[in-house]
């Protein structure tokens, strides 16, 4: 008996030691193997068959109707190209790729390839952890240096610890633009003898008129709490303005308890005291409101342009896409950047299979095939011409505008790794009454400096 | 099951060779050491994966680690900020709320109807009563949960009734209303457990002899003279199974959380679950994570043993 109980106690020591011999986390050589990757830049090479059978796994979020498409066939033409490359597709949505997406980074049988959301909260922490390959050598080779805008590539990049956003190290590069703007129901402008707005103060003034004629002015459903963002977001870029925001959500200066993000938590009380938000949005999911505007329920719907395929099939050529401008000026700023990076993982050994499929996938030819699917590729080939009056038009044109003018700001999730959890909550309590705008800014603050002390 | 019989068994024949001054005879060793070879499997397969993981998550929530790269040892932090973080705090209230929907109501409404149904037990169709309530514990959660979400919707079966009979008024996007959601997925959970209370309270009256109940009724007591005489006493064991049940289940509570609300609006519908499935995979927080799963734990085993003190000493049969 005695014995026996003694064995047991040792062996739940020996567990409890085997636990505690190191710290979780510490001591594993992936941080410091894939620093020693990055130093050592063996002769890099576009060919693709050289590499024998091999089998790609690529980790995507190309979900919805319109970029699945154009996804799978880009997959397909890379297969009949290099008939020696197998694609292995694991396709999840957006939420759930952010869920899984770091311990499938951190598993020995990593994928190859996959879509990493930039920012503090994914791409910053899977640099710091080593988990992706810097591809600067790459970006050269292919020339993704010079075919993207400076803009873009800044969003995809961070330095070689992770602590800074926007540093010299490039991580990816993305295959389709996004813009978060407004979409409007053309039909209904036109009937209310409303002028496109231009401002935010003349889209305030627009969500007045159709109030004052009985018409819902701005559908919106946040059940799933990510559609708070959005909405927060096009405002505050009208009332902080582009340099006020990335300044913000890369923690370069400024504070959320600033006038300018005051401002637009303001104007959105102002709206929900108003009426002009349907009552309850934290109980209507996103897709019921889509589908509430798409059916002619209210004037305007806030979303981002990943919604060009699916508005556009529903509503033809009565919808229309703007993004706003802040007050007195007529260049727009808006929420947005580029889709997902296309990353290599730091365990994969087929970096150069890898960085073919990327430049597969993101060059001009397949922005070709995602235009073709409805989709805003992340540079929009000069020779392109949408049809006239068409929301594609509109979606391109707004992206071309703000892309020339600087006018993206970063989703304001990017600030720290826990902004998602306290903007989505804080935007909930906001439209709800339940927060003052001082309240809310003060919340957003908060976490922003519990994040900046531990930098 | 069987493997712990044999732990029993195999303790009890150990004890009184240990205890006697006397040198224990071979033949007792050697059954002694049988009855761990029998325990073996399961014990390896409880060690591997829960005792393991377990260990794992008490070892990590005194860390601040983001999942990937070099923990800090945080001690005792992830712990103090549970009592001190009022989201935290918050959201084992509202499990405290949750035990209220998911096993109190469901427990009296289910006392109510076993009074009722085992009063008349030749009542016809009580097979496809008994089925058609036990039905929600049948239907995966998630579905359970998709289906309320449409009941609850601002265009909802609730609202359609409300408006109806003229209550317009009181219509609302009961999910999505910062007074109302935590009531509305609490009463998904009463749904859910009247039909598990019921099955196990009728099944408890079953095992009472007939003849107690001819008894009492010769001798003039009505419905809840019955009740609290005979089927009340005889089924207390019962009770207090339902009661576990469905105390862990509201504690546990996180599918109809996530599925509905994802915790919103605000934080009003949080709970220490999703808390701590939030923080490991979402903001990163696998210490704070771990320190939430582990107190979770210890909570419910405290209210499930103060739970099973009400058992019966003795088997009421």
């Amino acid at each position: 008996m005695r014995r026996s109980t003694l064995t047991g106690a040792a062996t739940l020591a020996a567990l409890v030691l085997t636990l505690t011999a190191c710290a979780p986390g510490g001591g594993s050589a992936t941080s410091s193997e894939a620093g020693s990757a990055t130093a050592s830049s063996a002769a890099l090479s576009t060919d693709v068959a050289a590499a024998g059978d091999i089998t790609l796994t690529v980790w995507d979020q190309n979900t919805d109707p319109g970029i699945n498409d154009a996804q799978e066939a880009l997959n397909t033409a890379f297969q009949e190209k290099y008939p020696n490359v197998k694609i292995e597709r694991v396709s999840r949505s957006f939420a759930d790729l952010k869920t899984t997406l770091g311990l499938a980074l951190d598993a020995p049988d990593a994928p190859d390839v996959v879509q990493a959301n930039q920012g503090y909260p994914d791409m910053g922490t899977f640099v710091e952890a080593g988990l992706l390959r810097p591809i600067g050598d790459y970006a050269t080779l292919y020339g993704w240096d010079t075919a993207f805008p400076a803009q873009q590539l800044s969003l995809n990049s961070f330095s070689a610890d992770g602590k800074t956003w926007q540093g010299d190290n490039l991580y990816g590069v993305s295959q389709t633009g996004e813009v978060v703007g407004v979409y409007y129901n053309k039909a209904k402008l036109a009937e209310l003898g409303i002028t496109k707005p231009v401002t935010i103060e003349d889209f305030g003034a627009a969500l007045q008129t159709a109030s004052a004629a009985g018409t819902l002015p701005l559908e919106f459903g946040n059940t799933e709490k990510s559609p708070g963002i959005h909405l927060f977001g096009i405002v505050q870029a009208a009332t902080l303005g582009a340099t006020g925001v990335n300044e913000l959500v890369s923690g370069k200066s400024g504070a959320w308890t600033d006038a300018g993000t005051v401002e637009a938590a303001d104007l959105l009380t102002q709206w929900t005291t108003a009426g002009y938000l349907p009552t309850g949005s934290s109980g209507i999911s996103r897709d019921a409101a889509r589908d509430n505007f798409a059916g002619g329920g209210s004037l305007f719907y806030v979303d981002g342009t990943w919604r060009l395929s699916q508005l556009g099939e529903a509503m033809g050529d009565n919808v229309g896409f703007l993004a706003l401008a802040p007050a007195g000026s007529t260049d727009p700023v808006t929420t947005g950047g580029v889709g997902l990076a296309w990353a290599i993982t730091g365990k994969t050994t087929k970096t150069d299979a890898a960085a073919a499929y990327i430049d597969f996938i993101t060059n001009p030819a397949a922005a070709a095939v995602l235009l073709e699917n409805g989709n805003l590729p992340a540079v929009v080939p000069a020779d392109y011409t949408p049809a006239a009056g068409s929301l594609e038009s509109d979606v391109i044109s707004t992206w071309n505008t703000v892309n020339e003018t600087n006018g993206l700001v970063p989703y304001l999730d990017y600030a720290t790794p826990t902004f998602y959890d306290t903007i989505t909550a804080a935007v909930q309590e906001l439209v709800a009454g339940q927060y003052t705008p001082q309240q809310f800014a003060d919340t957003l603050q908060a976490d922003a400096a519990k994040f900046a002390e531990s930098r | 099951m069987v493997a712990s019989a044999a732990l029993v068994d195999g303790a009890a024949a150990v004890a009184p060779g240990g205890s006697v001054a006397s040198a224990p005879t071979r033949g007792t060793r050697r059954r002694d050491w049988k009855g761990y070879l029998y325990v073996l499997p399961a014990f390896v397969v409880f060690a591997v994966f829960l005792g393991m993981p377990l260990l794992q998550t008490v070892w990590y929530s005194f860390w601040n680690w983001n999942g990937f790269g070099t923990a800090t040892w945080a001690g005792l932090d992830n712990y103090t900020e549970i009592v001190s973080d009022p989201s935290i705090l918050r959201s084992f209230g509202h499990s405290g709320v949750l035990i209220v929907f998911y096993s109190f109501v469901p427990v009296a409404v289910a006392l109510m109807l076993t009074a009722i149904l085992s009063r008349s037990p030749r009542l016809r169709g009580l097979g496809l009563f008994r089925t058609l309530l036990f039905l929600p514990q049948v239907i995966a959660s998630v579905v359970v949960a998709t289906s309320w979400i449409a009941i609850y919707s601002p265009d909802g079966l609730i609202n359609q009734g409300l408006r109806a009979v003229g209550l317009e008024g009181v219509t609302r996007a009961w999910l999505g209303d910062f007074d109302t959601a935590l009531p509305a997925i609490g009463l998904v959970g009463t749904w859910l457990g009247i039909g598990l209370c019921l099955v196990l309270f009728l099944s408890g009256v079953a095992t009472i002899d007939g003849e107690l109940f001819e008894a009492v009724r010769l001798d003039g007591a009505g419905l809840w003279r019955e009740f609290f005489a005979i089927t009340l006493p005889a089924i207390r064991g019962h009770i207090v199974i339902a009661l576990t049940l469905t105390i862990v289940a509201a504690l546990k509570t996180f599918d109809l959380v996530y599925v509905t609300t994802r915790g919103g609006p605000g934080s009003a519908t949080t709970v220490p679950a999703f808390e701590a499935y939030n923080r490991a995979f979402n903001t990163r927080e696998v210490g704070s994570a771990s320190a939430i799963a582990v107190t979770l734990t210890v909570v419910i085993l405290l209210i499930t043993l103060a739970v099973s003190r009400l058992q019966p000493k003795e088997d009421p049969r």
